[in-house]
């Protein structure tokens, strides 16, 4: 398009049903922008996302030779795609395009209708002075690197692993623990099917290990990250597990030879309920079936006088080297698929529980271990003397829905509350009590477990547990633990002795979420979860191109969701490496030579090397392909001489004008 | 009886972190002062002195930019830079007669829907007390002629 031809704007003003119509007098607001130099047209519609709506516009286009296009309606970062689309159907170049938010930031955030339409004004003349300025531009395009990078080997990193690696696509799967696996290895039965977490678990933990296209990185993390969408290089740090993967041979003849006959150490796996030796392998079925020397209590590591009676056992293999090294390894990947998971809250938060103070207040991943028959007591649920209780108490949202610890309900603790009451009550015969706010089992056939529990014979009592004592207050409660709670259906407060409390604690995001984030260039939501690209429209994506989010570190959900979630993340990922390409967003910058006086300001404002001076010319030049589009090296420049696409100093002007000129 | 002072402010908002918070408040249905027009830019980094300057001049009674918090920058530190300008407009604003409180830099994550909220809502209470920017025509020719 020349630049003598006229300019002809045409403007849509959305309803948006009447979450815009509502609180933004969309007719007078429409037959304003009419008024403005340059627009030909303005119209209000009901839904302008629509077919429709688009198709207006498209129309318009052709009809009224119109070449700009302004459409006030939802967030830029919701529809911009969209219009730009009809745009380019319509036949004109899509970045003649401007959008300007009056929901998110007028109509949702404002209650005056006449302020609220005074605003929108003020921003649609914004956008009309703005786009008269827009220039024809064209998308670049970066190749997806086919390889793909996932953090965290719990069911989720597991699940995206096996799905991609099946899809003939190599995948770098990174865990910082010696094992796969993640939470659900420790689960005993998972609900509502009560099917048992390992059997379920542990095969897909093997194809993990067996699969071809899967490189299995345990012990592992991820270091640093550089580039950008399809071509992210990544370091990952092995640390040394001084038994070398490829020589084991998985016998564990190490184990039994190391020379702490009792062993000593607690064990994180079994949450310390049982003890381990210096060498060890997590549990029975870990991937990889190669153990670990911990050398904070080796006795060779700490004194150097060990008889190293584990190097004798493994013999010719010569699988253990005690003097393994962390090993750095570089890779490089097209896209990035984050599953870091959760963590449990920590009980001694709620120091009015009991838990650390009372031996027999457990939270419930510590049960999980005691139910399971490859725990710490072969599947036993005894109390910490080896006693069986006789009553059982679990303490619902605990960590959750709780003003002073988390707000958000973590919408596993209701349901696996359930599975435990059935499990416990199964292996003791005891009487269970169950302290809740709200049961909530929305989720198939959750429900139907719930009444299942409740012809159990189990006891259900509705309010917040008040506080765990072992002060007795008549011979009944002596020995015992005493749970007080408002029974809120009753309507008074009770006194329930029991042997044993269970803490259903909540799931919070991982002490270390805000690191990971960093690293990633990712956001957490206000809690401490990652932050989703759209909440239902792209609920795996993330901000950053080419990162995709799958499990708990994304916020709490039960193994359904997860593995449902990591199917989708693996689905994102294979839709941009089957493309080959990602357009990428036209917002670069570029020096106008005749004005670049050589100053080099705008070098040492890119982190990115994207500007560089040719010696030559004595100038300043931009590489297109480095550069991200922050826009800060045009900012500094002294010269004006640096220019950004799409956000152009006469655009913004233009726009800062607009703003103010009813001022 | 004079219609009572509602003062103009523009906001620059960094599409990754402010502006998502500005959307956030929406999607929340959080209330707050309809006074702040908001200019959306990819980096708080990308805020020219010039914006500022130029805003000013037209009419504005503040001005605000958002940015992410320190270390968060999706451009790695472009609101570091964004600081150093800040702190050189507060001074140079200040030189040229204009309260320094009328600029104001706040790190408002993704997240941080309420905080667009306080931070609006308390903009507007400041340049409420301040009243608005009183510039003659010269003055304000003069603030372009700077920008």
């Amino acid at each position: 398009m020349s630049e003598r031809e006229t300019v002809r704007i045409g403007v849509y003003v959305c309803h948006c049903g009447t979450n815009i119509a509502a609180t933004v007098d969309v007719k007078s607001l429409a037959e304003y922008a009419g008024l403005m130099p340059n627009v030909v047209l303005s119209r209000d519609y009901k839904y302008m996302c629509s077919d429709p709506g688009q198709d207006l516009i498209r129309q318009d286009i052709r009809d009224r030779q119109l070449n700009r296009i302004v459409v006030a309606s939802c967030s830029p970062h919701l529809h911009e795609h969209t219009f730009r689309t009809a745009l380019k159907v319509g036949g004109l170049n899509p970045f003649y395009f401007h959008m300007v938010n009056i929901r998110e930031q007028a109509s949702w955030v404002h209650e005056n209708r006449v302020q609220a339409t005074r605003k929108a004004k003020d921003l649609v003349r914004a956008a009309v002075q703005r786009v008269a300025f827009h220039q024809p531009l064209e998308r670049g395009r970066v190749a997806i690197q086919p390889d793909v990078l996932i953090v965290g080997g719990g069911i989720a990193g597991i699940h995206a692993a096996l799905t991609l690696a099946n899809a003939g696509k190599h995948v770098y799967l990174v865990e910082r623990e010696a094992t796969i696996g993640g939470h659900m290895a420790r689960f005993d039965k998972t609900f509502p099917t009560l099917d048992c977490a390992a059997c379920i678990l542990t095969p897909k933990m093997s194809a993990v290990r067996a699969h071809p296209n899967i490189t299995l990185w345990t012990y592992s993390e991820v270091t640093k990250v550089d580039g950008y969408v399809g071509n992210y290089k990544v370091t990952v740090l092995r640390q040394p597990r001084y038994v070398d993967e490829d020589l084991c041979s998985g016998c564990l003849e190490c184990i039994e030879a190391c020379v702490y006959k009792q062993a000593k150490v607690p064990d994180d796996f079994n949450l310390g309920l049982s003890k381990r030796r210096p060498i060890y392998i997590p549990f029975p079925q870990a991937v990889p079936q190669v153990p670990v020397i911990d050398p904070e209590t080796c006795i060779q590591f700490k004194s150097g006088k060990c008889k190293t009676t584990c190097v004798a056992a493994c013999g010719d293999r010569h699988a253990i080297n005690l003097r393994a090294e962390a090993k750095e390894e570089r890779i490089e990947v097209g896209t990035v698929i984050l599953a870091t998971g959760f963590q449990t809250f920590d009980a001694h938060r709620v120091p009015y529980y009991g838990y650390g103070k009372y031996p027999n207040v457990y939270t419930a991943l510590e049960v999980e271990r005691l139910v399971n028959a490859s725990g710490p007591t072969a599947g036993e649920v005894v109390l910490r003397d080896g006693g069986r209780p006789a009553a059982v108490g679990i303490v619902h949202c605990v960590g959750s829905r709780d003003e002073n610890t988390h707000r958000w309900c973590s919408r596993v603790c209701c349901m696996y509350s359930l599975k435990l009451a059935h499990l416990i009550k199964e292996h003791t015969g005891a009487e269970i009590f169950n302290f809740y706010i709200d049961m909530r089992t929305p989720g198939k056939g959750f429900e139907e477990f719930y009444q299942k529990l409740l012809t159990e014979r189990v006891h259900f009592i509705r309010g917040r547990v008040a506080e765990v004592t072992d002060w007795a207050l008549d011979p009944s409660e002596e020995g015992k633990l005493v749970i007080r709670v408002e029974d809120t259906l009753a309507g008074f407060v009770r006194r329930i002795p029991v042997d044993m409390v269970v803490l259903a604690t909540g799931l919070e995001p991982r002490t270390d979420a805000p690191e990971v984030r960093r690293l990633f260039n990712i956001s957490c939501a206000s809690e401490g979860f990652f932050l989703e690209r759209h909440p239902k429209l792209a609920p795996v994506n993330t901000f950053t191109d080419g990162v995709f989010l799958a499990g708990c570190c994304q916020g709490p959900k039960d193994i359904p969701d997860t593995v449902a979630q990591a199917g989708a993340a693996a689905a994102e990922a294979l839709a941009l490496i089957d493309a080959g390409y990602l357009e990428t967003e036209p917002n670069t910058a570029h020096v106008v030579e005749e004005k670049c006086c050589g100053c080099k300001t705008c070098i040492s404002m890119c982190p990115y090397h994207a500007v560089a001076f040719v010696d030559e010319i004595h100038k300043s030049r931009v590489n297109e392909v480095l550069c991200k589009g922050c826009g800060t090296c045009v900012a500094a420049c002294p010269s004006g001489a640096i220019r950004q696409n799409l956000f152009e100093d006469d655009e913004i002007f233009a726009e800062i004008e607009g703003v103010l000129s009813n001022a | 009886m004079p219609e009572p002072f509602e003062p103009k402010i523009v906001a620059f908002f960094c599409n990754w972190c402010t502006y998502l918070a500005a959307d956030l408040a929406g999607t929340s249905r959080i209330k707050y002062c309809p006074n702040a027009e908001v200019v959306r830019v990819m980096c708080s980094g990308r805020v020219d002195v010039q914006f500022v300057l130029k805003a000013f001049a037209k009419g504005a009674d503040g001005v605000l930019i958002g940015g992410c918090h320190p270390g968060d920058c999706h451009y790695q530190e472009g609101n570091y830079k964004a600081l150093r300008r800040y702190r050189l407009l507060r001074r140079l604003i200040r030189q040229m007669g204009i309260e320094d409180e009328r600029l104001r830099l706040e790190w408002i994550s993704a997240a941080e829907g309420d905080r667009v909220r306080a931070v609006i809502n308390d903009m507007v209470e400041t340049l409420k007390r301040l009243g608005p920017l009183q510039k003659s025509e010269e003055e304000r020719a003069h603030l372009l002629e700077v920008a």
